[in-house]
């Protein structure tokens, strides 16, 4: 069976972000770009399917710039076998548009099993997957911590707000995945030497024949309103007085 | 025309989403109906007809709604949509799961987290774990929006709308239910607790977790958050966790012991009325947001906290 496993390239989950003085946006100009880290979860989740035997080739696709091939090759450095950059200039694409896109790679890819992140730490939209699932008349598992492969079906554990629930799901279908599925590896130095050979092919909306024109207009970005910083104290006893003071005991 | 809002339950309870979802509803300006799907949900129904601002309630009571499957539940929603100009959902598991799929099937681009309704089309929300906020306009015919619920305040009750019953939908047979691991808890929930006594990773272990951070909730009447890194290492229950991934959570009071204040973690707390941080390191950013703040050993002062509290 063949997983495919989309990936975003955002900013890097330990750079501060700042927000553009004119509310333009969110100032990305020589900032750090990763693989969004629940993406490459999703990877390290397909790589451990194909070590066990259950999958047979991990193919890695993005929507985005040029930029977006370094975050493939991340992919193809961590195992993955090939590569998709559905390339496209629009600074951003929207979830629906990047489930459309997916769509018409997978009618070329057919694969068994799509696993992506539940959402990407720049818009934190938690949506493609789900929106995927629905364009294909797929079942869907989001927030996974756990999946187990089998021939026909998927038995996909997921974090939801009282505990954890687990689904059997028929295949093909969509998996989106939580935090504690795995632990990504590290591509090591070979392995990225490797993956400078490995086939990374192109393609793009227009060749697709998606409109991935926006629904939503962003009028503004601003700073959040900010919290400062209060005081601290000496002892439990005055934290208890300010407390009663604050009325909120 | 109108707007529908997807009720949050466990087929016995309303929960408060669904109250505070109908508030960020009611601003868009229209009538709105409350959608309770589940099976043998009737006190459900009942208890959303009380809601002040509610036009009618529709009950779908089936087998397929059981357990609130994306696929039936969106095949519902969508089947439901022709009536109404936007679909509000509570920004909760079951809502975050089930919205996209309604939005995708309706062709339109979801808004997802919405903190403040502008005008019926523009809103805002949080981007980069709240660290930006992003007004959005929508241009698509019918709004598909997931609520912040810490965000808004719970509609009273004192409403008398009549229920109505719907059929269920059938199933597709794509998915069926295995299970469910759900923590059971005499505490608040996590999502609508007036006070939160929040974990991270120097507790150490998961009894240590218990002995120093339950008596203390305990004598709060609070509920019990986590760090990611507490829920990591096995600490606490994975539906503890606040922040960017987990809950986000907005009490009257939020004390982090133990808790350094990565953005993800404050991206689920920073909204919390006062906030009380206990570290021994007094450079931790958590002090950054916090209003009183204990540069001490969390093993002395949090006992001695729970005492003083006592007396
Ligand atoms: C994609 C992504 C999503 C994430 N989502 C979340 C999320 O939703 N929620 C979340 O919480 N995190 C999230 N994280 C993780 C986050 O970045 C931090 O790693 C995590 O919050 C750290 O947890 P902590 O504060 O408990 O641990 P640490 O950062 O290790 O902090 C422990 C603190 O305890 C203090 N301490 C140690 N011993 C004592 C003592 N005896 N007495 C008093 N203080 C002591 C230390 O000074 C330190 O400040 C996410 C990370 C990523 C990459």
């Amino acid at each position: 069976m063949k997983i495919l496993v989309p990936v975003k390239r955002v900013v890097d989950t330990n750079v501060k972000i700042r927000v553009k003085a004119d509310g333009t946006g969110v100032d990305l100009a020589n900032v750090k770009m990763s693989m969004n880290p629940f993406d490459e979860i999703a990877v390290e989740e397909a790589l451990r399917l194909k070590e066990a035997g259950k999958a047979t080739e991990v193919v890695v696709v993005s929507i985005g710039t040029d930029k977006s091939a370094e975050t493939l090759r991340t992919g193809l450095a961590m195992g993955a076998d090939r590569a998709i950059l559905v390339k496209t200039d629009a600074a951003s694409v929207e979830p629906l548009a990047v489930a459309k896109l997916l769509k018409a790679v997978i009618a070329n890819e057919a694969p068994g099993l799509v696993i992506l992140g539940k959402q990407a730490i720049d818009d934190d939209s938690n949506q493609t997957g789900q929106m995927l699932a629905a364009l294909l008349g797929w079942p869907q598992a989001t927030f996974a911590s756990k999946v187990a492969l089998g021939d026909s079906s998927v038995d996909v554990t997921r974090e939801v707000d009282g505990g954890l629930e687990t689904l059997r799901l028929k295949l093909p279908a969509i998996v989106t995945t939580d935090l504690r599925l795995n632990e990504p590896r590290y591509a090591s130095l070979p392995n990225i030497m490797k993956a400078k050979k490995k086939p990374l092919d192109e393609t793009s909306p227009e060749t697709l024949g998606v409109d991935a024109s926006p629904r939503l207009t962003v009028l503004k970005t601003v700073e959040p309103t900010g919290r400062t910083a209060g005081v601290k104290l000496g002892t439990v006893d005055e934290l208890v007085a300010k407390l009663k003071q604050a009325g909120v005991l | 025309m109108a707007t529908l809002i997807l009720a949050e339950h466990d087929d016995a309870h309303l929960n408060e989403a669904t109250a505070k979802t109908l508030t960020a509803a009611l601003a868009l300006g229209q009538p709105v109906d409350v959608l309770v799907a589940g099976q043998n949900a009737k006190a459900v129904a009942d208890a959303a007809a009380q809601l002040t601002g509610v036009r009618s309630v529709l009950l779908a009571d089936g087998e397929s709604l059981a357990n609130r499957r994306a696929e039936p539940l969106a095949d519902l929603i969508v089947s439901l949509a022709g009536q109404y100009d936007a679909i509000v959902v509570p920004g909760t598991s079951t809502g975050k799961n089930v919205a996209p799929r309604v939005a995708a099937l309706l062709d339109v681009m979801q808004i997802s987290e919405i903190t403040k309704v502008v005008s019926p089309d523009t809103f805002e929300r949080p981007i980069y774990a709240g660290n930006a906020i992003e007004t959005v306009q929508s241009s698509d015919k019918t709004r598909v929006i997931t609520v912040r619920i810490a965000a808004f305040p719970a509609a009273a009750a004192g409403g008398n709308a009549p229920v109505e019953t719907i059929a269920a939908p059938g199933d597709s047979g794509l998915s069926s239910f295995v299970g469910a691991d759900l923590s059971v808890s005499d505490r608040p929930e996590l999502a609508s607790a007036k006070v939160i006594v929040s974990g991270g990773r120097a507790l150490g272990s998961a009894e240590k977790f218990q002995e120093v951070i339950a008596p203390l909730a305990d004598q709060l009447k609070a509920a019990i958050g986590a760090s990611r890194a507490a829920v990591d290492s096995g600490y606490a229950p994975n539906d503890w966790q606040v922040g960017q991934t987990g809950k986000v959570v907005a009490p009257d009071l939020y004390i982090a012991i133990g808790i350094s204040g990565a953005i993800q973690h404050l991206a689920g707390m920073k909204d919390s009325k006062v906030i009380v941080a206990i570290n021994k390191d007094g450079d931790a950013p958590i002090f950054q947001v916090a209003d009183y703040g204990l540069v001490d050993d969390l093993f002395t002062v949090v006992p001695a906290l729970t005492k003083a509290l006592a007396n």
